[in-house]
């Protein structure tokens, strides 16, 4: 604590909202670090590991976008937020991105006011029985009861399906993921429910993961990504092209291996001005030019990351699905770098 | 006579027989099982059935207890080892453990600084706690907070140390000059004094004013519900505004006013003093003596610390400020000085009426809103602030009912006296009404210790969010949990019990009464 910290409590005078007329950029490269909001943590996406480094694929994302501002991917304060402190820790400006499995819908796009700057990953809602109960389908589930995390966009998505398929059911509300599972395993409820990557996470760490099955409904869409605040359009510009710069350099079979070879020049233009060999994108955003390649040094290119992270051979164990790329019949799709 | 049966009867014993033992039943272990747990038929079937519970119980947990795997990196390894078996995965304990008493962004090169802080901390605990100890010790307590700050923060060790000689040189000069200037020089100190504070609190009042009138644009009249907002704030800062002047004089008046008794003079002026030198002489004079002799510890910013050691350190602070806080509010609730009163009564009914995770969210949440995106007013210290206002308002209830259990010719006998209101306080009434307090106060302090896992939902990594959040959602560790929450209810059992058993034995030792 120095003394600005010990005297903020002392005068008032610090209560004055005084909003910084500097732009986000400027912030943070004055401060030489990325506030970047996470989450507390959820297996594969953000975790701090044993030596306390975060890891994980949202992290990745705040990884590439410091290392695509500040040339330095571990310039990175990680702020870690709850469901419920998340938004307003982005409005208030204690961070300026948030990276946090956070959904992209019509009221947090437009009545928040924030600024989803794309998706890193597609994921839905699914849900987890016991074999033994003899389920095949979501449609099967009357009178079950269901455990679910509250605070969350599950929580309505589940109410609007078994309103529509005009069937009951009674909810466990739980908080975390951990007792969720506590509880189901614990037989506390017939059927867990959440976002299907999470359900296909818990069951691959169960101790016999072949008592239990995912339905085959998937109830609704749940679209991840990173997001900012509204005000500072140049900032979400960044942010949008950083995790562009990911999905493009995989289409285009850039990785963190070959990089630097394809950086002194290729024949496809694409790369070329990706990479800042060519044309001035980079001044465009206010960055210098190789900050893709920057980027996409910090951690590989998407794939890259996805498998490192939670792909098959981790214990998420997650298979691309929808998550491929869009010339592999996924959704993960750039717009044109041009 | 002796003769008069000797025919009669056959046989005389002449030896006393020797003592027999008692029935098998009526000794022992059998004795103490038939008379506690079989005495009837309703107490044998009780037995029985909590017997039955506790044999499942521990059938259950100590296979688990003792098949425990201490050694693996993962909770997938710890399952291989145990083959199915039931087993305990006691690895992620030691695998985490720094994470669980250090917090995971600690950094690693300084823990031995907390064990350091530590084991100060019994040390400067101690006198305070027993009387017996020489009170000379009570300098280390003294010097404890600034030592232990040192340590934990890091930094410059000659930060702490100037903020401590500042105040030691304040307090030393104003003892030996206050008694020594003469009335009407101190008449123009006070009157001095009293402007400032004046000015000051006029100039508080005043920003206050504009805060509210931007929070009342900020809010707006679109709805129903925001118009009624919109107003109400509108109301408070034309309440602020016409009041900023009147208030500002009136206290400076009161402090000028009170120049004859001297105390009240001198402490604003002192701590007048401190503030103004803490703001302009702090930073050049430590950042001085650094330069000379550097003496740094690397500096670790607030939102780094974590697990048991947040706990430890939220719950040693908060208790230790919110005592004497709460004797003032409680004092002050007796006060016959309506401001006075008023005061106190509004603020203890309105923390208590309040959650204290509302509180904390207050403090997280909406204080970002009102500050400029850069200022850094430190997290810890605004959940300091908010669970030492809680449990203060809580302890001075406590108290308050201590006060109220003397008897009235206590607080006559100490004016009877002639003894002028610290006096009595101080030397008859507060004695007597802490001792009465003591299971209460106790029990706010274990409560408050355990509240302090409350800041896990403002997501700060005390040893609960530190289960929550990152242990049990690692790739490692998913979904870990009895070994961990374990581990944590043995934690906080250690400290709540050693409190409770601490207050049992002070309150033998303060035993008074003719019982």
């Amino acid at each position: 604590m120095n003394k600005s910290v010990f005297f903020g409590a002392l005068t008032v005078a610090g209560l004055m909202a005084g909003a910084a007329a500097a732009t986000t950029l400027e912030d943070v490269k004055a401060r030489g670090k990325l506030n970047c909001g996470v989450t507390t943590g959820v297996p594969g996406f953000a975790e701090p590991d044993a030596n306390g480094v975060w890891q994980g694929f949202d992290v990745a994302v705040c990884r590439a976008v410091a290392a695509a501002v500040l040339s330095d991917s571990t310039a990175v304060e990680f702020v870690p937020t709850t469901g419920k402190t998340r938004f307003t820790a982005l409005a208030s400006g204690e961070i300026d991105m948030l990276a946090r499995n956070t959904t992209w819908t019509f009221s947090r796009d437009v009545d928040l006011k924030f600024e989803f700057t794309g998706v890193n990953y597609y994921d839905g809602q699914g849900f987890m029985v016991p074999k033994a109960l003899g389920v095949t389908s979501a449609k099967d589930l009357d009178g079950a009861t269901v455990c679910i995390q509250t605070g969350t966009t599950t929580e309505l998505n589940l109410a609007d399906f078994f309103r529509a398929n005009g069937i009951s059911y009674e909810p466990v509300p739980i908080e975390t993921g951990a007792e969720a599972v506590q509880q189901y395993i614990a037989g506390a409820c017939d059927v867990y429910t959440t976002d299907a990557s999470a359900l296909a996470a818990q069951r691959a760490n169960f101790e016999v993961p072949g008592d239990h099955a995912l339905l085959p409904e998937i109830i609704s869409k749940e679209p991840l990504g990173p997001l900012v605040r509204h005000g500072d359009n140049e900032w979400g510009d960044i942010v949008r092209w950083t995790l562009n710069a990911l999905i493009t350099a995989e289409e285009l079979g850039v990785t963190s291996v070959n990089i630097e070879e394809l950086s002194a020049g290729t024949n496809n233009p694409e790369i070329n001005r990706l990479l800042g060999a060519e044309g001035e994108l980079g001044s465009m955003l206010g960055l210098e030019p190789e900050w893709a390649k920057r980027a996409v040094a910090a951690g590989g290119n998407y794939g890259e990351v996805f498998e490192r992270n939670i792909g098959e051979a981790t214990p998420i164990g997650l298979a691309r699905g929808l998550n491929a790329q869009w010339t592999d019949g996924g959704l993960i799709y750039s717009p044109p770098f041009r | 006579m002796s003769d008069t049966h000797a025919q009669s009867v056959a046989f005389v014993r002449e030896t006393e027989l020797p003592p027999a033992p008692p029935p098998v039943t009526e000794t022992g272990a059998i004795k103490w099982v038939r008379e506690n747990l079989f005495s009837g038929w309703f107490n044998t079937l009780l037995t029985v059935v909590a017997f039955y519970f506790v044999a499942r119980i521990l059938f259950f947990v100590f296979p688990w207890f003792f098949n425990g795997v201490w050694d693996a990196a993962s909770i997938r390894e710890c399952r291989d080892v145990l083959g199915g078996a039931t087993g305990a995965c006691f690895a992620v304990l030691v695998d985490r453990w720094d994470h669980l008493l250090f917090g995971f962004k600690y950094p690693p090169d300084g823990y031995w600084r907390i064990v350091v802080a530590f084991i100060l901390l019994l040390g400067a605990a101690a006198p305070a706690l027993f009387s017996k100890l020489p009170r000379r010790l009570l300098l280390f307590t003294a010097l404890y907070p600034f030592v232990a700050y040192w340590l934990i923060w890091g930094g410059s060790l000659w930060l702490p140390m100037t903020i401590l000689g500042i105040i030691i040189a304040t307090g030393l000069v104003f003892r030996a000059v206050s008694s020594q200037i003469p009335v009407n020089m101190r008449q123009m100190v006070a009157a001095a004094i009293g402007m400032i504070c004046g000015v000051g609190l006029s100039y508080l009042l005043f920003i206050g004013a504009k805060e509210l009138v931007f929070i009342a644009n900020s809010i707006g009249t679109a709805s129903l519900g925001t118009s009624f907002a919109y107003g109400v704030f509108w109301l408070l800062a034309i309440f602020t505004f016409v009041f900023f002047i009147p208030m500002g004089m009136f206290v400076g008046y009161a402090i000028y006013n009170s120049y004859e008794d001297g105390g009240l003079v001198s402490v604003v002026t002192a701590l007048l003093f401190i503030y103004a030198a803490l703001v302009y002489l702090l930073a050049p004079i430590a950042s001085g003596l650094n330069a000379v002799i550097p003496i740094e510890l690397q500096a670790v910013a607030s939102r780094d610390l974590g697990g048991f050691m947040l706990n430890m350190i939220l719950g040693t602070v908060c208790v230790s400020l919110s005592l004497p806080l709460g004797i003032v509010l409680a004092l002050g609730r007796q006060s016959n000085m309506p401001l006075i009163k008023g005061v106190c009564v509004v603020f203890i009914e309105f923390i208590r009426g309040v959650p204290l995770i509302t509180l904390l969210f207050v403090a997280n949440v909406m204080l970002a809103y009102f500050m400029p995106p850069e200022s850094n007013f430190d997290l810890i210290l605004r959940v300091i602030i908010m669970i030492t206002m809680f449990s203060a308002a809580y302890i001075a209830e406590v108290i308050r009912g201590g006060l109220a259990a003397l008897p009235k010719g206590q607080y006559e006998a100490a004016d009877s006296l002639g003894l002028d209101y610290a006096r009595s306080m101080r030397l008859i009434i507060l004695p007597q009404a802490l001792k009465i307090s003591i299971p209460g106060i106790v029990n706010v302090a274990v409560g408050l210790f355990k509240d302090t896992t409350l800041v896990s939902i403002i997501s700060m990594f005390d040893l609960v969010g530190m289960i929550r959040g990152p242990i049990q959602n690692s790739t490692e560790w998913i979904s870990v949990y009895w070994e961990v929450y374990g581990f944590g209810a043995m934690l906080f059992f250690i400290v709540c019990y050693s409190i409770s058993q601490y207050s049992q034995w002070l309150e033998r030792q303060l035993q008074t009464d003719h019982r």
